[in-house]
């Protein structure tokens, strides 16, 4: 597994990641017509920073606070079965009922769709939101499962051979999105 | 039929003999021994290299017929002791029914003899049944060919019938072979206590349940002047008490066993049964006073307490298993890796301790070169290398801790009578 | 990162590094417990097969609802209900478990190193449930996962343990956890409770229950078996309960807000007082939803297998 990455493009630097936030933040006010019941879930790991980027924009623009928890979807993997050794568990801490409430979760790179089926799975074992939305930074498409986002940062066309690596202040040196090159 | 022996190096305790000489061997008897022996038309071995010994004897083996043949037979005991170097072997009186009257002996004669492999020697009861409560017919025993008397495995608890034991046994004048061990003091214990069982979470069995025995059967020995051989000493205290006990010229004697000098309560780290054994293996300084004692002459025999157990008793959880490994088989090497090569005993000391020492306490004169003697002898070749597997054992028993162990100096050869019964691939007969 | 054995035999060959990775899993399954619906998908069509040669309600209850919590099909055999009874022996046992197809087998045996032989049969992770006088991993690991819980860390903490050493595999995974986490260890009971050799596990041995509080972080109270009465290794339930017991007056000695622990099931009034079993700093409650976390843990770590 450990393939070399090469670095072939950069598709979103600090300041386009920040407009990205930026604009989700409005699209999520309008569309549930203000932050009534509104509560932001970041999948682990660099869902929880982009959930709390966007808490912050949505405080700036309504003046609201809205609620954030944090997912750690590694029990509610579709893969376990097929692992040599099972992954590393976090702690997922969402400090609020879900119940009745309009849940936006938030995660960085929407690819096959399993992370958001596991995600969905984890969130709706918590309680019964009113409704889900999803919000990710980057959209690479090859989805194997019939989910799409409510919000995209931006929509990015992808082979399979290549790699999206998102890369935050919060997480990571640097604030980036890149396509990476696997070479095998 | 004529076997003549060449090149071997002769080793012979009781001539005090060291040296390279060939032996010739007419009608079951050596009839020469001298630097080169021509004898047209004899067989020939070619023992250069090699050691020539008189017959090893074991004097603690459990050969388990009658009784418990699923464990062994006379036949598969006796086999598995040709192969380690054996000719002759004293075996415990623990079967089903006890050796304790003379229709046992007899049979276990019979049998032995009948079969034409090792000699045997049987062991008579203590008391009936090794119940501890009442003696047994010892003259009668001694008429049908006990060569002493033990309840090994049952040891006499009470202090009482033991000196009652001693007294007749030495009217009969039979030794008594005392295992030595106090019944509350090792109740339930799996394994020696230490460290070790702590950790390990096994019920201990303390050095003090075999030295309190040791030390009261030395009294009782001073007291009825019974010969005693403590059998299969296991602490640095019993060796202090039989080394204390000759300083003093009592009649006692004492056995070691290889597992006993070779391996410690490490060896028990895992759970592996086959460490489980009673006395149990004890710690570093017991070896090292074991060793010590081999080497100043306080333990005069080298014996195996050979104990074979069957797979299905052996494969369970270590507190049900039952004590015992078997010893046949590995012990020749053992002694060379543990003993000779590092210098603790001379080739003719470590022979000395499995020939005429035991001979002399069962009783026995088949223990010397001597042209006239009965030729039982054994050829050890000290630089034979091979690994120790338990499915290639003669024994049924493949409880040995020292599977896969590589040992060094082994018996190539082992003749009873004048005759070959046993030799290894590697010798060249011609 | 991950466990480096198959199975679970006990603490003493459990690296820091591992058990910091069990309590750590272990919090993040706590969260789960404290969910309305307890459940998660994550072990669904694996099969933990308790083995139970020992009556035992806490342990046995413990691991079958942290299989459940997890989705795992869990069975139990109990050594009155199978084919144990009927003489068959542990190594034909383990083999029938491992015939059906079991993934993990916890296992509680009265004897020592059973876990060992059984492990060395099945391809399944083993997990040790307490086998004879030798060790209890998951008490352990429960127990530093709630003393790290109420005290933070550790590294430096004074923990006593008081009471029958000698037949204690509590005690045995206790001073092999704790020690090796950086905690100090004290242990204190009767003489010929006392098992030989306990200062080269690294703890300090006392006779004295006074000298043993002084300054404790921690206490350990062990179970008393009132039938080693019978055996001679006390005499009186009296004489241990004023000598071993811990009550408030005792407690003092400790530091304040240490935490009294005990593996259960107490014996009231004989090794720990009424008022301390019920009190403010008595964690035994705790212990045992911890133990429900670290057992939760356990399992996921060891159901999918260990790298090569």
């Amino acid at each position: 597994m450990s393939s070399e990455l090469a670095q072939k493009a950069k598709i979103m630097d600090q300041e386009g990641i920040r407009r990205a936030v930026t604009r989700i933040a409005h699209e999520i006010i309008e569309r549930n017509k203000g932050t009534d019941n509104l509560a932001l879930i970041g999948i682990r790991r660099r869902g929880v920073p982009l959930a709390l980027r966007l808490a912050g924009k949505i405080k700036d623009i309504e003046g609201k606070e809205v609620p954030v928890g944090i997912l750690d979807i590694t029990l509610y993997r579709d893969d376990l079965a097929t692992r040599a050794q099972h992954p590393l568990v976090r702690k997922t801490e969402v400090p609020f009922s879900v119940d009745g409430k309009k849940i936006v979760l938030v995660d960085d790179v929407m690819f096959t769709g399993r992370t958001i089926r596991a995600a969905l799975d984890a969130v709706i074992d918590l309680g019964r939101p009113k409704i889900i939305q999803l919000a990710v930074l980057v959209d690479r498409g090859h989805r194997e499962l019939p989910i799409r986002a409510d919000y995209v940062g931006k929509n990015v066309p992808t082979s399979r051979r290549e790699a999206v690596s998102v890369r935050l202040l919060e997480t990571d040196n640097g604030e980036e999105v890149v396509i990476e090159e696997k070479e095998t | 039929m004529r076997i003549l022996i060449k090149g071997g190096r002769i080793i012979d305790p009781v001539e005090n003999k060291d040296k390279t000489l060939d032996v010739l061997i007419e009608n079951g008897k050596i009839s020469a021994l001298e630097k080169k022996l021509a004898a047209d038309g004899a067989v020939t071995v070619d023992a250069s290299g090699l050691l020539v010994a008189p017959g090893l004897i074991d004097m603690h083996v459990h050969l388990r017929e009658p009784g418990y043949e699923a464990k062994e037979t006379i036949e598969t005991g006796l086999k598995a002791a040709v192969r380690g170097g054996f000719t002759g072997v004293a075996c415990m009186p623990n079967t089903n029914p006890v050796a304790d009257n003379q229709t046992v002996i007899k049979y276990i004669i019979d049998r032995a003899s009948a079969l034409g492999l090792a000699r045997v020697w049987p062991i008579g009861a203590l008391t009936r049944g090794s119940r501890g409560e009442q003696l047994t017919e010892m003259a009668d025993l001694k008429n049908a060919g006990a060569a002493a008397l033990s309840d090994d495995g049952r040891p006499v608890a009470g202090s009482g019938i033991m000196r009652r034991a001693m007294q007749y046994a030495r009217m009969v004048g039979l030794t008594v072979i005392s295992h030595c061990e106090d019944p509350e003091l090792a109740a339930g214990g799996s394994m020696n206590e230490g460290f070790i069982s702590t950790r390990l979470g096994l019920k201990g069995i303390p050095g003090a349940a075999e030295e309190v025995m040791v030390a009261r059967d030395i009294i009782l020995s001073e007291l009825t002047g019974c010969p005693l051989h403590i059998a299969h000493v296991s602490t640095r205290g019993s060796v202090r008490l039989v080394r204390e006990a000759k300083a003093r010229g009592l009649k006692v004697t004492a056995e070691a066993t290889p597992h006993h000098f070779t391996l410690t309560d490490a060896a028990v780290e895992g759970y592996n049964t086959s460490t489980k054994v009673n006395p149990p293996l004890r710690g570093e300084a017991d070896v090292a006073a074991i060793k010590e004692g081999l080497a100043d002459g306080t333990i005069d025999v080298i014996a195996t307490d050979h104990a074979p157990h069957t797979m299905e008793e052996k494969d369970v959880e270590y507190d049900s298993a039952p004590f015992g490994l078997v010893g046949l088989e590995t012990a020749v090497g053992l002694v060379w890796r543990e003993l000779v090569r590092p210098g603790i005993l001379t080739p003719a000391e470590a022979v000395a301790k499995m020939t005429v020492n035991p001979a002399r306490l069962l009783g026995i004169e088949k223990d010397t070169l001597r042209p006239g003697a009965v030729a039982d002898i054994t050829i050890i070749d000290p630089s034979l290398e091979e690994t120790v597997d338990p499915l290639s054992f003669a024994s049924k028993g493949r409880n040995t801790p020292f599977a896969g162990w590589k040992l060094k100096g082994l018996p190539v050869l082992t003749m009873v009578g004048g005759k070959i019964v046993y030799s290894h691939a590697g010798i060249k007969i011609l | 990162m991950g466990l480096k054995n198959k199975d679970l035999l006990g603490i003493e060959h459990f690296s820091p590094e591992e058990i910091l990775l069990v309590l750590d899993t272990a919090a993040s399954m706590k969260e789960i417990i404290g969910r309305q619906i307890k459940k998660v998908p994550t072990l669904r069509g694996k099969t933990v097969v308790n083995v139970f040669y020992e009556p035992s309600t806490r342990t046995r209850t413990s691991f079958e609802l942290a299989a459940k919590y997890l989705s795992a099909d869990s069975i139990n055999i109990s050594a009155s209900g199978s084919s144990v009874v009927k003489g068959e022996s542990l190594r034909d046992t383990s083999a029938t478990i491992a015939a059906l197809g079991a993934d993990v087998v916890v296992l509680r045996h009265p004897m020592a190193g059973a876990p060992v032989l059984v492990a060395g049969q099945v391809k399944a992770a083993v997990i040790n449930a307490g086998d004879g006088a030798h060790e209890h991993p998951t008490q352990a690991l429960l127990d530093m996962y709630t003393v790290r819980d109420k005290k933070g860390a550790l590294e430096g903490l004074k923990i006593a343990i008081v009471g029958d050493i000698l037949h204690s595999r509590v005690a045995r995974s206790d001073i092999w956890g704790f020690t090796r986490m950086g905690a100090r260890v004290r242990v204190c009971g009767p003489s010929t409770m006392l098992p030989p050799g306990l200062e080269n596990m690294g703890v300090e041995v006392f006779h004295r229950m006074e000298e043993a509080l002084s300054g404790a972080d921690v206490i350990i109270m062990l179970r008393i078996q009132l039938e080693r009465q019978q055996q001679g290794l006390f005499p009186s339930v009296r004489e241990y309960a004023r000598l071993f017991g811990l009550n408030s007056e005792k407690l003092a000695l400790a530091k304040p807000g240490a935490l009294v622990m005990h593996p259960g099931p107490i014996n009231r009034g004989v090794e720990i007082a009424t008022e301390v079993a019920y009190g403010v700093q008595a964690v035994i409650n705790e212990q045992v939803t911890n133990g429900l976390a670290v057992r939760m843990a356990l399992l996921y770590l060891l159901a999918g297998g260990v790298a090569q």
